[in-house]
This record gives structure tokens, sequence and C-alpha cells, in this order.
């Protein structure tokens, strides 16, 4: 795992786990730069820096596709569980994991 | 094991359910004179299996069919039941339990087994009559009680029980709606597309389905249900409302008493609680932070209580789950990590003759989890592989088939098995070809290659899995005279079919959505992927103008948000300028706009239009409500759609003009403009053959002159630098724009997605697409497609999202965090 922090000091309740459209995504700005909050089709939420490693493209722009997204500037996927590029790039690069978790159907997004 | 001595111990059980009476059994089997067994149950009948309440509800089975423990049972094992007792105290001092009746009980050794009570949505109106849960056979009563033919019932819950529940009221003659919070049924146990598939056999039985439904308020007539209101605004009439929402572990007691609780009564990893003389098992309890409403972890707990309470050993560590759907002829079975996730990896094989799905998650070489739809009879075989851990690399390539298929294959290298094959065995199973008719037709009509052993046998020819079995069929026999053969390029990696075939299928099986397309089809991915989502949602657009509820999340971004996405991830936006022509107004409100929106670039584009760069995400919609105001609307400058028609100034003002070409040119763009198509078109409407406006280097181009319109097709400037190819000419403006549209609407249906016409040209040949436009009848059934689409598709983008529409793209989800310093 990438995940920018291991152990987040702060939870922020960011919105319904309904708000982010299924197969879609949002993006929460914070001071540190903007995390993308993906929904999966069978409904998982992940949340990534949504800022592809390859040219810095919004990754919450991109399609979400089984539990991957793709980046809308140059087709780069990544695996949204841990960040890590998929097919061709594999290895290229890796978007950091953001610490998300579920309470009652509403969404918290970790800050250390 | 050591039989006791007498004087014996007191056993006490709290729950005549199937936890308690199970406990039971487990610790006689162990120690049959160890306790004298006393079990209290509040409801006022013998042991019976709670989880076959569905099927009576269906009318399919009858109580005397459930009941697990009958009146003999207690009898024989001297076990003393006080039926319709409730527990009202346990004094965990004096060791003695009270029940209802002033019946009073000590013990040794106390089980609680106290189960779950469903939870009842505190709507308004839920107090009414013919609101009811789903829970004990006085529910089911209740249930089939109301269930008057052509009555109407409302179940909320789209979860197992719910949908148990909505299919038994069916088939009792109601019509019955399941209301569901999420988008997918059951999604603890299912994916999107086996939900999809379950709404459609649900709604073949009868059941209809509201999913993203919000319930408000449960209305009322006398007393009575009469139906339940959405957020939404539309009421359901209902005579009868199932809550069927999920159960809350039964504490009550426990908490009276205080032991400790949790969600459920606390239990370490022998069943015990808090205090060392209680137990407590099934649904009320909560172990290592998890509580179970399934019965196998029930099973699984009784037998360590009853190691535990026969001084035994075992310890309970915690269930895998597996769920299997009781509606009679829909086969559903769900476990593990039926979603995947992180490192995990899919199998999916889908059969649409037969309607069945099958996702198998893989990790670490082993079975994570499972979802079956349609064929569920390798459940426990899945189930089986998923919990002993064991590895099944050496049998993946066919695990998806199931066992019969796997261990028939087992231990032998591909080509060995595929030799030791009996002749009767099938390949492929969508069309009953056995090997056997596959070799004779190999070595007796001399067959080479798939496609011919496709085309003579039916093998592989339907959903296409048995090809590599197939191929190897055909490598067997021929050694190395056989090379693989390469059909039709796939969509994408997640089907092997051909853009043709899909584009055909859809068209000809009435495929309306994604997910059935992906069904019929036989997809090998759960929900497609970057490649075939667009693709897909292209054709369906095409093929279904009014019917199809279009995709926006299997839109790239630039048609999602109706701009194009730049490096630095701000957008541009180009207004359109019919056939390249604006006005003073038109320039101010665009300089305006720059100005307002501090927008950094504004340049000319090669389209004859005018780019914003550099417009923030969130700026858009203001960007077009100001640009609306004047009376522009999207240049689609983002789209694979009608992009523009450049023209040159014609008879207006050239004095080479031979025809109006800037009036043919604004007319084409308002009549085609919002047009999706499989690629970008763009087009040239030039006065003369001197060609100012380019046209033959378009996608579609006029050169006018003097005695009509020539009409080319297939240029391109890009990559590619191609002039086009004259496809007709025409002696009016009229027969211009329908010849215009015809072609158009003919590449809209046979173009493959992201292929250009120029492409297509080369792929399809010049010659059929003339022979479509210069049929009177043909062009004209063309020119009426199109525009019947259009009336659905010639809509400005911007003013529908100026007006609110799909709001959420533009905004983030939370600025909460946006100036918190770390």
């Amino acid at each position: 795992m990438n995940a920018l922090v291991t152990d987040p000091i702060s939870w922020t309740d960011v919105g319904a786990v309904t708000d982010v459209p299924l197969r879609g995504a949002r993006r929460v700005p914070t001071a540190d730069g903007d995390i993308a909050i993906f929904r999966t089709g069978d409904g998982r939420v992940f949340a990534l820096r949504d800022r592809c490693p390859h040219k810095g493209g919004p990754l919450s722009q991109g399609i979400v596709h089984g539990h991957a997204v793709t980046c809308p500037l140059h087709n780069w996927s990544f695996e949204l569980a841990t960040g890590e590029a998929l097919g061709a790039d594999r290895g290229k690069g890796c978007a950091p994991v953001a610490p998300l978790e579920v309470r009652d159907g509403r969404l918290f997004l970790g800050r250390v | 094991m050591s039989k006791s001595q007498a004087p014996k111990q007191k056993l006490v059980v709290v729950g005549n359910g199937m936890a308690g009476c199970r406990a039971v059994q487990e610790v006689l089997k162990r120690d049959p004179d160890r306790y004298e067994i006393t079990i209290f149950g509040a409801e006022p009948r013998v042991n019976y299996d709670r989880i076959m309440l569905s099927p009576v509800l269906a009318g399919e089975k009858s109580f005397a069919d459930i009941v697990i423990n009958d009146e003999a049972w207690y009898r024989d094992n001297a076990i003393t039941l006080h039926a319709g007792s409730a527990v009202e105290a346990i004094d965990r001092t004096a060791k003695v339990v009270r029940a209802a009746g002033g019946i009073e009980v000590g013990y040794d050794r106390l089980i609680l087994a106290t189960g779950s009570d469903p939870i009842r949505l505190p709507l308004p109106g839920a107090d009414l009559a013919g609101v009811v849960t789903f829970r004990d056979l006085d529910d089911v009563e209740a249930m089939i009680a109301a269930a008057a033919p052509g009555a109407k019932a409302v179940v909320i819950g789209g979860g197992l029980l719910g949908i148990e529940a909505a299919y038994g009221l069916s088939r009792r003659g109601m019509s019955a709606t399941v209301i569901h919070l999420l988008d997918v049924l059951m999604e603890r146990q299912l994916d999107s597309s086996a939900g999809f598939l379950l709404t459609e056999a649900l709604a073949a039985k009868g059941v209809a389905t509201e999913l993203e439904a919000q319930s408000e308020e449960i209305v009322g007539k006398d007393g009575r249900v009469a139906g339940l209101r959405l957020k939404d605004g539309r009421t359901l009439p209902c005579d009868l409302l199932v809550m069927a929402v999920g159960i809350r572990p039964a504490t009550g007691l426990a908490k009276a008493c205080g032991l400790a609780v949790n969600r459920g009564v606390l239990v370490d990893d022998t069943l015990r609680t808090s205090d060392p003389a209680v137990y407590a098992i099934g649904e009320c309890v909560e172990h290592r932070g998890q509580c179970y409403g399934l019965v196998a972890p029930i099973w699984e707990m009784c037998r360590t209580l009853g190691e535990a309470l026969t001084d035994g050993a075992g310890t309970y560590e915690g269930s895998s789950l597996s769920t299997r759907l009781k509606v009679s002829g829909v086969d559903v079975f769900s476990a593990g990590k039926h979603l995947g996730g992180a490192g995990c990896e899919d199998i999916v094989f889908r059969d649409a003759g037969r309607g069945v799905y099958k996702r198998i998650v893989l990790e670490d070489g082993k079975v994570a989890g499972a979802v079956l739809f349609g064929d569920a009879a390798d459940g426990a075989w899945y189930f089986d592989l998923m919990r002993s851990g064991q590895d099944v690399a050496a049998i993946r390539e066919t695990l998806v088939f199931g066992q019969a298929a796997t261990e028939g294959l087992r231990g032998l290298d591909p080509s060995a098995a595929v030799a030791a094959m009996s002749d009767t065995a099938e390949v492929c199973g969508c069309n009953g070809v056995c090997k056997g008719e596959i070799t004779a037709a190999i070595s007796g009509q001399g067959l080479t290659t798939l496609e011919g052993v496709r085309a003579v046998t039916k093998a592989s020819a339907s959903c296409g899995t048995c090809a590599p079995l197939v191929e190897k069929l055909l490598k067997l026999s021929l050694g190395d005279a056989f090379q693989v053969q390469t059909g039709p390029k796939p969509v994408c990696g997640c089907t092997h079919r051909g853009h043709d075939e899909v584009r055909r299928r859809i068209v000809a099986e009435g495929l309306k959505s994604a997910p059935a397309a992906m069904q019929a089809l036989e997809w090998t991915t759960p929900d497609g992927c970057q490649s075939c989502r667009p693709a897909l949602n292209y054709y369906l657009v095409c093929a279904w103008p009014g019917e199809y509820r279009d995709d926006k999340q299997s839109r790239f971004i630039n048609e999602r948000v109706h701009a194009n996405i730049q490096k630095d991830g701000t957008y541009s936006v180009v207004p359109r300028m019919w056939g390249g022509v604006t006005t003073p107004a038109e320039l101010r409100a665009i300089a305006d706009v720059a100005d307002k929106f501090a927008i950094p670039t504004v340049k000319v584009t090669g389209g004859q239009r005018i780019d914003l760069l550099g417009v923030k995400k969130d700026d858009l919609p203001a960007v077009w409500a100001d640009l609306n105001a004047a009376g522009m609307v999207s240049g689609h400058a983002y789209g694979k759609s009608l992009r523009t028609v450049k023209t040159c100034v014609g008879t207006d003002w050239c004095r080479f003009g031979t025809q109006d070409s800037t009036g043919l040119g604004v007319r084409l763009e308002k009549f085609m403009w919002g047009s999706w198509s499989p690629a970008k078109v763009k087009l040239g409407v030039s006065g003369c053959p001197r060609n100012c406006a380019e046209a033959t280097c378009k996608d579609i181009g006029v050169i006018c002159v003097d005695s009509g319109f020539e009409i080319h097709i297939g240029g391109a400037a890009g990559l590619e630098v191609r002039k086009t190819e004259i496809l007709t000419k025409v002696a009016s403006e009229d027969e211009a724009v329908w010849a215009i549209c015809a072609i158009m609407q003919l590449y809209r249906e046979k173009g493959w997605y992201l292929e250009r016409i120029w492409k297509w040209m080369e792929r399809v040949g010049l010659e059929p697409i003339r022979s479509e436009i210069e049929d009177p009848e043909r062009r004209r059934a063309l020119y009426d497609r199109f525009a019947y689409s259009q009336r659905f598709y010639r809509i400005d983008p911007w003013a529908e999202r100026v007006a609110g529409r799909d709001a959420h793209e533009f905004n983030p989800l939370s600025r909460r965090m946006e100036f918190e310093v770390a």
C-alpha cells in the first residue's frame, strides 16, 4: 500500500456515499491539493490523490471501470485500491491512496 | 469424554429458535446425561427452520414441512419447554431465570440464544395496520392473510429477505414492488452485473423493483396502510407494507442483567459472555466485532458451544459467509469477497443463452469470493475452495466452468487433457457440440481454422469461451499445420466480439442498456473498461434514440462536462458559430465572458470558431450561462459528434461563388448539431472549386459548382492527410442536405467507435456507401432515421447544465478541508 499516511489523526465528514455517482468520482479540495473519491459499479469507495503521476492529470475526471480509473489526459489506468498504474504502465507510477472510511453511509476523509 | 455423575447440572436456554435448539443438540450429542435442560421460547410453538419461512410465504412449503424439532424430540430428551413464555429477567447472582407467568428456573449454565429483532423504520405511519416485518411465523401469517389476489404489496428493502418476501407475496397473487435505497439489489452479496440480472429475473416473475428510492411516509386510510410515499414525491399504493430492512441483535435481556453488550452480546472464542456461567450464540452475539444474520455461522457456533459445555476444546474463530437466494428458478449464490478488491483478479463467465453470470474472485492464487447467477450448482464447491484456501493456479483455466469440468481434467497438462477427453465430452456448452463431432469435422472436411470449425459445427459460435479448447483440438489434429487465426478485432479485452457483431446484436436483440448488452454479448468483466464503455454507450445512443438513457459515467470527461480538458485540468470552451458566422453582439459577449472569468487565452480555431482556453471547471456553468444569455450554444468542440461546418462566403460576397455556400453550411449545422457519431465529424462547404473552406480534407465536404453540389467524403488533415473522394453530385441544396444527413446516419449506424469517416470508408469501400446514398428510398430512410434521432439530441447541453442538471459534475464534494492547515 502507498497510503499518504498510516495513522490519520483527524477525520472529516465530506459527504454521503451516494453523493458520488456510481462508476464516477468527486473531488475534495484540501489544503494539500485535491483528493479524488471514487465509487465503483459495485458500490465500493476509494480515495486517491487527484493527480496522475504521469503528467498530473485529474484522475477524478477519468472513466471508472471495475476497480480502476483511467486518467483523462493520456489514458494511464490505476488500481483504485493501491493507486498503482496498471497494464502497460505498470510499475511506472503510483497515485497515493488517501485514508477514507465509511460510517453510516457518510464518507470520512482522514488527514494527519 | 467422561460421562458426568448425578446430580445433573442445570442448563437453561433462553431462545427456542434454531440456535438454541441446535446448541442443545450439540450438547446432547456429546454428553446426553450431563444436564437437566430447560428451554424458554417466546413464540408459542416448537423450533422451526426460520430460513424456510420464505417458501412457506410463497406457498411452496407448509409449517409442518419446516419444523426441525417436534414435540417428541423435547419429550425424548427430557427437555422442559416453556413455549410462549418470554424470559423477563435474569438474576445472575442467584443464577435464576424469571419468565412470564411467574416461572422461575435456576441454572448452572445459561445459554442466551435470543436472536434478533427486525428493524422497523421510524417512518410516519409505521404503526398503521397492514405494516409488518418479516421475521417469524406470525409475520408470515399476517402477510398471507393480507395477500388477497390482485392486492398490492410494497416491500421496503432489496436485500435477501425483502426479495424473498416480495417473491412470496407475488406467488400469493399480489402485485409486489421492492423499494431499495441503493441502485443494486442485494448489494451486500451481489455486484452490479448480477444485481441487474436479478432485477430482470424478478420482473419476469412479476416482482417490480424501484431502485434508489427513499421512503418518506406510510400513508394510511381508516387506520390501515394505503400507500408508501417516496422522497421523489411519488406515492405507491399498497394494501400491505413489509419492512425488510435488516435485523438488530436482541440484547435487551443481556443488557438488563449487566452483561457486556456492544452491538451484540459480547462473547469470546468459546462463546462465553462476560459472565463465565453465561454463554451466548446466534444472531444476538457479537464475536470479534462481527454480528451474523445467516445460519451457517450459527451451526459453527453451536458446535463450539457443544464442546465448551462438555469440557471439550474447540474454539470458534469466526465464519466465512455464503448466501443463497430462495426464489424458485432464480439461482443466486454469493460468498466471500464477491466484489474483489486490492490485489484481487476476476474471472468472469457469462452465458447469455442460459442467463448465467459467474464471477470468481482470486487473491494470491486462491479463491477469495464468488458471485453466481443463473447457475449456482457449484456454489458449495467454490465456497469449499475458498475456505480451504487451496491454491487454484493449476485449475485456473477451467475453474469458472465448475467442479465437473475442472475435476475431469485435473492433473493433466492442457494438451494431454484435451487428448484424454472422451469423444462424447462436451466442448461447446452453448451449442452442445462434443469433442468427437469437432475432430470428425476437422479430419472429414479438412478444416484448418477456428472459423472453419465454427461454421461447420457451431462450436465456439456463441459465447466463445470454448474457443481456446477448439484451437487445442485443431492443434492436436493438425500438429504444426495449425496456425491460430485471428477473427474480427475485438472491441477490447472485455470481449472477443468485434464492433460489427456488437452493433448488429444490440439492434437485432433489442438490447437497450449496457448491462443488458454486456450480458447478452457475454462480456468477461463486470462493468467493462475505458475502451468498451464509451463504445457501447455510443452504440446504444445511436440504436435507441429517445429510449436509451445516456450513461454519463461511460463518457469521456469532455463529453461529460461539455468542454475540452487541458493539460492543467482546466477546460476550453468553444461556443457554436453557425457556419463560422458571428456578430458584433456575440463577439462582445465572448469578450465580456473572457474578462469576467479571467480567461487567459482566446484563440481562433481551424474550424472558424473562437476558443476560450483555461476555464476553471467550477466556472463552466457560469460561463455557459453568460454565453447562453447572448444566444450562443455549445459548439461540441469536445464531442464525438458534429463539430464544425466551415464555410466560405459564396455568392453572398465572393465574385467567384457559384452557390450560397455560407447559407448551406449554416443550414447543415443548424440541422445536424448535437448528433453523436463514432468519432468527430467536421464539414466544409466551399462555394467554388477554389475551395477556400478546404472542404476536400473534411470528413464530409461540399464543393459548389454552377450545376449543383459535389458531395465528398473521407478527407483527413490530422495524423493522416487525405483528400476526399467524390461520392455523388446533386442538383439542389435540398438534395445536398438530404444526402449529407444520409451519409452521416449511415456512418453513425455502421462506423466503429473512434473510427473516422475516412477509415470507415477504407474499411467498407466507397461503392457500398455510394449505392446507399444514390438509392432514393434508402437515402430517404437514412435521412428519416437521422431526423428522428435529432429530435432527441439537438439540444443545448450547456443550457441543461446551467439549469442545474448534473451539478455534481462541477462542484467539489466538500470544501470543508480546503483551508485546513495540516
